[in-house]
């Protein structure tokens, strides 16, 4: 396959500042995507010390605020998203036989924008009067009346959208137009399937975000008042434009990392995926119904009952498709020669704590009840369950699945598992106890707390530090793999199928320039 | 979908690209229509509230049509009235009576006084609120101080009816609506010298904004 003129690529800065290889973009979105991981960590950290013990300790409450929302907002737009654009790069060409990315200098330009972007979002810090404090769903009236730093992060919101619509862009392109001779649309492997719905996704809801971030911007400078209710407008309009795009951004985290799991318990189970077709179709529905639930992130704005019910159905409808995903990957596994190597545990794992994430999601779906868990410590609890089970778990599943592939090298496969275990006990320590919390009222987003939840926030500060400080076994594996260690097979793993594993171990910096063969 | 789709590999290297060029064409379309449809939602919205009398957009109404309403007897409904004056508006404002009992239909009318602390004339006009907002296309104004704007010599009092009919209609389980009015100084340079915001949009207090807000906690 490898031919030798093929290897020839630029090299220093220039190689990866001009590069419209998909295997170097991948790496950079991958690479940035850790290094927005670290600086949201350690918001994180800055956060859970300020909540060791009640009362104000370490940081001011409206720098503690500007740490809530940044975290998030790092997390989610620069961390989340980018990762799995970076994996989307690397694996989609060579998992559907295509000798790169649909639109490669476009692809060279979606990346390039993140690290302007994720800039101006941290400068937004530095202004006077601090970054944005009104938390990551940015609602007014406290995104209209906050000072420049708002304004830096508005328009870090707009680039960071930018970014991914163009990279949406580019892996429909991708998808519907590169695939190898033979590979048909349902023959595709999943990680191309809900990458596919996904990027659909993408540039169906962050136009919007683009929308209600442009009509911020315009009441905060030139005169317009969507959002102020004393000029007539109205800041519950705001929420609902914000979720029409924030409830399907949840599934965009979520579903590539399922596309993940899909790939990664076949192989792990030496079978094929049960349920193909419905787990498609299973994707595609949760896509759908991504964007008709959205109110249920405001049940106490005042809705009509039968607003609240129709959200409240819809909203538990999604358990449905979301039912049939787990219990086919239950149903791979189901008399399979099972091995649990690094990536099976992540997968595993993942799928575990994502079920948790899903069912408190249940119960905040069920309104009279969220009217008692709105802005609770039980919301943070099970976002970070779904986000951790999912898009974090899927994405170390998705490194160690493909490291060997794209490094030539094994990685130590007894840290691999450490980095799991330790990972584990350190989130449930630090989430789980939140539940307790929201439940017994800890109210989200404040920087002191009644005396009667010290020790469950110890906990839970304890499993923070906890889980950060495995993180380093990570980058320790990583970073070693890919300077040596011992040769990958071609295959890599005994149970792994498609096309990505019939090239070398790396594969050459110009994969199928001629197409391969789908049966 | 398209023929390279089914093709792939086979078309020639530029074909291949003006189909990715066209389709990368196609969905650029559907962001921008997806941006238009985020502006879109702010009409809708509107519309929708409209339509369904939600988000409680008060009526105004007038004597002559109070006075062809029943009233209900059977109950009563208890109306509590609050006042601010923002920030930027150095005014005393309140309201004179506190709560009052009435009838579903029937025609009442309290005070507000309004006091200007301030050593130059100024201009505020008054958004009001109605609290649930389910109860909003149920309570309407006759006459509303909110109705125009209030220009205040220095140190001027002002007392400042609000006449109002809870119709019938009201939910039977409604026991209690809350009448809230937020005075906002329609100028922002003299909004700003007081250290506030002025009224968002000075010029259109004519096209009566009455919003009833949310319970809080959204």
């Amino acid at each position: 396959m490898s031919v030798d003129h093929h290897a020839e690529h630029p090299t220093g800065i220039s190689r990866w500042l001009f590069t419209t290889n998909h295997k170097d973009i991948g790496t950079l979105y991958l690479v940035f995507s850790f290094i927005m991981a670290i600086v949201g960590g350690i918001m994180s950290l800055v956060i859970r010390s300020e909540l060791w013990q009640p009362g104000l300790q370490l940081v001011e409450p409206n720098f503690f605020n500007q740490m809530t929302t940044v975290h998030a907002l790092v997390m989610i737009f620069g961390f989340a998203m980018p990762a799995f654009v970076g994996l989307a790069n690397w694996m989609i060409p060579m998992m559907i036989g295509a000798p790169d990315m649909a639109l490669p200098r476009m692809n060279n330009w979606s990346f390039w924008i993140l690290p302007f972007a994720a800039t101006l979002l941290i400068m937004s810090l530095f202004m006077p009067g601090g970054g944005p404090s009104g938390g990551w769903t940015i609602y007014p009236p406290l995104s209209v009346q906050g000072g420049i730093g708002v304004d830096f992060t508005l328009l870090a919101i707009h680039m960071l959208g930018i970014s991914s619509i163009l990279g949406s862009i580019n892996i429909i392109a991708t998808v519907l137009n590169m695939r190898a001779p033979g590979m048909t649309l349902m023959k595709m492997p999943m990680f191309a399937w809900t990458w596919l719905i996904t990027a659909f996704l993408l540039i169906a809801a962050m136009p919007v975000l683009a929308g209600a971030v442009t009509m911020l911007i315009t009441d905060r400078h030139f005169g317009t008042h969507f959002f102020d209710a004393a000029g007539g407008g109205d800041p519950v309009l705001f929420q609902h434009v914000f979720w029409f795009f924030g409830h399907p951004e949840v599934y965009i985290l979520v579903l590539p990392a399922f596309g993940v799991f899909s790939q990664i318990i076949p192989t792990f189970s030496r079978k094929p995926l049960f349920g193909y077709a419905s787990m498609v179709y299973a994707t595609a529905s949760i896509a759908f119904l991504s964007f008709i639930v959205w109110a249920h992130h405001m049940y106490t704005v005042g809705m009509p009952m039968a607003g609240e019910l129709f959200f409240m159905y819809s909203t538990m409808l999604i358990a449905v498709p979301t039912g049939v995903k787990i219990f086919n990957w239950v149903s791979t596994m189901w008399r399979g020669s099972m091995t649990f190597e690094t990536p099976m545990l992540w997968a595993l794992g993942g799928v575990f704590t994502f079920a948790v994430g899903g069912f408190s999601g249940l119960m905040l779906a069920i309104t009279p009840a969220d009217f008692q868990y709105q802005d609770t410590y039980f919301v943070v609890a099970h976002f970070h369950y779904v986000i951790f089970g999912a898009t974090i778990y899927g994405l170390f599943a998705a490194i160690y699945y493909w490291l060997p592939k794209w490094t030539g090298h094994l990685y130590n496969e007894t840290l691999g598992k450490w980095h799991f275990w330790l990972t584990t006990i350190g989130i449930n320590l630090t989430f789980f106890p939140q539940h307790f919390l929201g439940l017994a009222g800890m109210p989200r987003r404040i920087p002191d707390y009644a005396l009667q939840f010290t020790e469950f926030n110890q906990w839970s500060t304890v499993g923070a530090f906890f889980t950060i400080a495995s993180q380093l076994i990570f980058f320790f594996i990583a970073i070693r793999a890919m300077k040596g260690g011992a040769k990958a097979t071609d295959q890599v793993w005994e149970g792994a199928d498609g096309l990505e594993w019939t090239l070398s171990s790396p594969p050459p910096y110009h994969s199928f320039a001629v197409a391969p063969k789908v049966k | 979908m398209t023929d390279a789709m089914h093709d792939g590999n086979r078309q020639p290297q530029d074909v291949r690209t003006t189909a990715n060029r066209r389709l990368a064409l196609k969905l650029a379309a559907v962001t921008l229509a997806m941006f238009g449809f985020g502006y879109a939602l702010s009409p809708m919205y509107d519309v929708m509230c409209k339509a369904l009398g939600i988000n409680g957009k008060t009526g105004r109404t007038d004597a002559q049509t109070v006075a062809a309403q029943p009233v209900d007897l059977t109950r009563t409904v208890t109306v509590e009235f609050t006042g601010l004056a923002t920030s930027g508006l150095p005014w005393e404002f309140k309201p004179l009576v506190r709560k009052l009992e009435l009838h579903p239909g029937e025609t009442r009318e309290v005070k507000y006084l309004v006091r200007n602390l301030a050593k130059e004339e100024i201009t505020g006009q008054a958004i009001p609120s109605v609290t649930p907002g389910e109860t909003a296309p149920h309570f309407k104004k006759i006459e509303c101080f909110c109705f125009t704007r209030q220009t205040l010599k220095p140190g001027e009092t002002r007392e400042m009816p609000v006449r109002f009919v809870v119709d019938a209609g009201l939910d039977k389980d409604v026991q209690t609506i809350t009448l809230s009015y937020s005075f906002f100084n329609i100028d922002k340079v003299s909004a700003e010298k007081y250290g506030g915001t002025s009224l968002a949009q000075a010029g259109e207090h004519d096209a009566h904004h009455d919003h009833a807000h949310p319970a809080p906690g959204g």
